[in-house]
């Protein structure tokens, strides 16, 4: 295998992990706000069946229209299902665990049950666009630059999302109500009303990544056509520490792991498809698994202190303080 | 006097709730141009209209009821069980292992009882993982769930398409089928085992027994209310959460064990067929009461059904009954948030 064929796999990796990336990120910010959105398996297949409706019966009006009304659509039913979650969850306070988990299987049988007349027909689909000049920087430019604009919103989604946690006073407040809701409270913050927001815009995001498949990277719908894809960005978000540049790093992990199965297909031939298939998200749970437990760091007190710590430092993540409890503002 | 105010709210937002999941069931059939009654007719029709399609609703109830009765044990240790799915499958390969190695050898009831133990075993094993990962990994039991389903399903596969693939060509319609004299007896020629009912029934009696009225039922109880009072207490919670992941886990086995011997007479790759996510459903729907799985799984059994009648009678995909399901509990969970919410606020208007 050559230098080419290592970036053309890689650039692929990168490439088809993008609606995992807009899912993830949008899972992050809702859980950084303190609320746990579990539906991202339903919502992900009901809104690529939305979007992909929504743009195929506007097709008349153009390639970019359609695909903006059908992107549009999408956020929409992502931040409607939000919606739900978040009144259940902020204003009944329901457990937000059992209706996340309910709009997982409603969304996914609405998708089915609606979708039918638009399975496995061509649609519209996101026209590739290689970025002028920086496309012809090696190594970087077909690594990077060589693929569509919706590649390239995610980029800049993970670098603003990151900017916007770390470098902004409203991203501090989005943390504050996280951790602190009680202390963010105190300080002037309406924490109920912004955890409806940020549950409502990472839910529009999750929407997105759903129309990023049926629109782009699997080019049309089927039943069940993104299944798994919802409880895999679920648990990248914890892989990555709910910190937007590692969980983007995640998401490209779990891409390589996709590409590597696919390469692993053609070489070893008698291992089944079928199992190849499933075998990135046991891995990318396994990862899960031995970066999570307290194993890992009885194994990491055996090397050198320095080392030890440094590993654990970068693999080491703690859920936001106040993810999944309930604060009551009176 | 003010419970039966309190009583009364109560039902005044279950029957609105469920008024308006109906009213979104009907504008979702809308929808797609379809006719809400012709559905109901028609799904009444396919669930209760000849003696096979009654016996398909008895057959599907059995793994129902009994994964439902043991999710109540991890509900009421206040745990989500979303691995289910995955006990299931692990209680079906377990229940192939002594079927593939006596069915020639051994007689067959002894090869039946043999297969549903393993069974057992195999969804306690695959329980007590999650259970392990949530207790000493320190992973939430969801994940370590869905991550435990994907790992079964691998299993399955693989067995399928490698060790246990049909002579000549290995596909997805499972194993090669085994010795009928191993398969499940069933009411005349239809799909329903009173085998596998009886078992359900007895286990389900059991669950309202054992959480109703003993010790271990109440120390769950009390571990589900608030893991860290009990642990203050004196309860051994990590025991506690271990048991009700393993009683789960055994539950679910036994029934992914009789859906090989009853139903599929082979291991297919989908052996659970999402019959776990739907008696988790049962069991929010039920309110962790014993006695409601029984009505509550009979009737999502026939919608099951039911629906398969639709894409042939009426041109309808048959996940309505998935979304039916789904609605009803959905509503369901906002209508009891709502008269909660009205409760307190009832409260706090007396206490002022």
């Amino acid at each position: 295998m050559d230098t080419s064929q290592i970036i053309s796999i890689l650039s692929v990796a990168i490439a088809t992990s993008t609606p995992l990336v807009f899912a993830t990120l949008g899972e992050t910010i809702t859980e950084r706000a303190g609320v746990i959105n579990l539906s991202a398996e339903g919502t992900i297949l009901l809104s690529a069946m939305v979007g992909f409706a929504v743009a195929k019966t506007t097709e008349g009006l153009g390639t970019v229209p359609s695909l903006l009304l059908g992107f549009g659509a999408a956020a929409l039913t992502g931040a409607a299902i939000a919606l739900i979650v978040a009144f259940g969850a902020l204003t009944l306070m329901q457990s937000q665990v059992s209706i996340g988990f309910v709009l997982t299987l409603l969304g996914a049988d609405l998708s089915s049950f609606l979708g039918n007349p638009f399975v496995r027909i061509p649609g519209p689909t996101v026209p590739s666009f290689k970025v002028p000049v920086l496309q012809d920087i090696p190594v970087f430019g077909p690594l990077l630059f060589q693929s569509d604009l919706l590649v390239y919103i995610s980029f800049l989604l993970i670098l603003l999302t990151w900017l916007f946690f770390y470098c902004t006073r409203p991203g501090l407040m989005l943390r504050a109500i996280g951790e602190q809701p009680a202390a963010a409270f105190v300080r002037g913050t309406n924490v109920v009303f912004m955890r409806y927001f940020y549950t409502l815009l990472g839910g529009a995001l999750v929407g997105i990544a759903g129309a990023a498949f049926s629109l782009d990277f699997k080019a049309g719908w089927s039943h069940r056509h993104t299944a798994g894809y919802g409880w895999i960005a679920l648990a990248i978000v914890i892989f990555g520490g709910w910190n937007p540049l590692r969980v983007a790093l995640s998401c490209y992990l779990f891409g390589i792991l996709q590409s590597l199965a696919s390469v692993a297909q053609s070489t070893i031939p008698n291992v089944p498809t079928q199992v190849i298939t499933v075998a990135p998200f046991v891995m990318m749970i396994l990862f899960l698994v031995l970066t999570s437990s307290e194993w890992l760091e009885k194994l990491l007190k055996l090397l050198p202190p320095r080392i030890g710590w440094a590993i654990a430092q970068s693999i080491h993540s703690k859920p936001p303080a106040a993810l999944g409890r309930v604060f009551q503002q009176d | 006097m003010i419970s039966k105010i309190s009583i009364s709210r109560f039902n005044v937002y279950q029957v609105g709730s469920l008024v308006i999941a109906l009213a979104f069931i009907a504008g979702v059939i809308l929808m797609v141009g379809g006719s809400p009654l012709a559905v109901v007719t028609s799904m009444g029709a396919g669930a209760f209209g000849t003696t096979d399609q009654f016996a398909r609703v008895v057959a599907t109830l059995a793994p129902l009821l009994l994964c439902a009765s043991g999710l109540l044990f991890t509900f009421t240790a206040g745990l989500y069980n979303l691995g289910i799915e995955g006990q299931i499958v692990l209680g079906g390969i377990a229940a192939m292992i002594p079927i593939r190695l006596f069915q020639e050898i051994l007689p067959a009831p002894l090869v039946i009882a043999m297969a549903i133990t393993a069974g057992a075993l195999g969804g306690m094993l695959w329980g007590l993982l999650a259970g392990i990962l949530k207790v000493y990994g320190r992973i939430d039991e969801i994940f370590a769930g869905v991550g435990l389903n994907f790992m079964a399903d691998g299993l399955a596969l693989y067995l399928i398409f490698g060790p246990w693939k049909k002579p000549g060509v290995a596909s997805m319609s499972g194993t090669e089928q085994f010795s009928e004299a191993i398969w499940l007896p069933t009411f005349g020629k239809t799909e329903a085992s009173p085998v596998a009912l009886v078992i359900a029934l007895s286990l389900l009696l059991l669950t309202f027994i054992v959480l109703r009225g003993t010790y271990f039922g109440l120390k769950l109880k009390a571990v589900g209310h608030s893991l860290r009072a009990s642990y203050i207490l004196g309860i051994p919670a990590l025991s506690q959460l271990l048991s009700a992941f393993a009683l789960c886990g055994a539950f679910a086995g036994i029934a992914g064990s009789l859906q090989v011997l009853a139903v599929f007479h082979r291991l297919i790759p989908s052996i659970s067929s999402n019959l776990g996510y739907l008696a988790l459903l049962i069991a929010m729907l039920s309110g962790s009461q014993a006695w409601l799985l029984l009505p509550i799984a009979f009737f999502f059994s026939a919608l099951n059904i039911g629906s398969l009648q639709l894409p042939l009678s009426l041109d309808l995909e048959s996940s309505l009954s998935g979304v039916i399901q789904g609605t009803l509990v959905l509503f369901a969970l906002l209508g009891r948030g709502f008269s909660e919410l009205n409760k307190s606020d009832l409260n706090k208007t007396v206490n002022h």
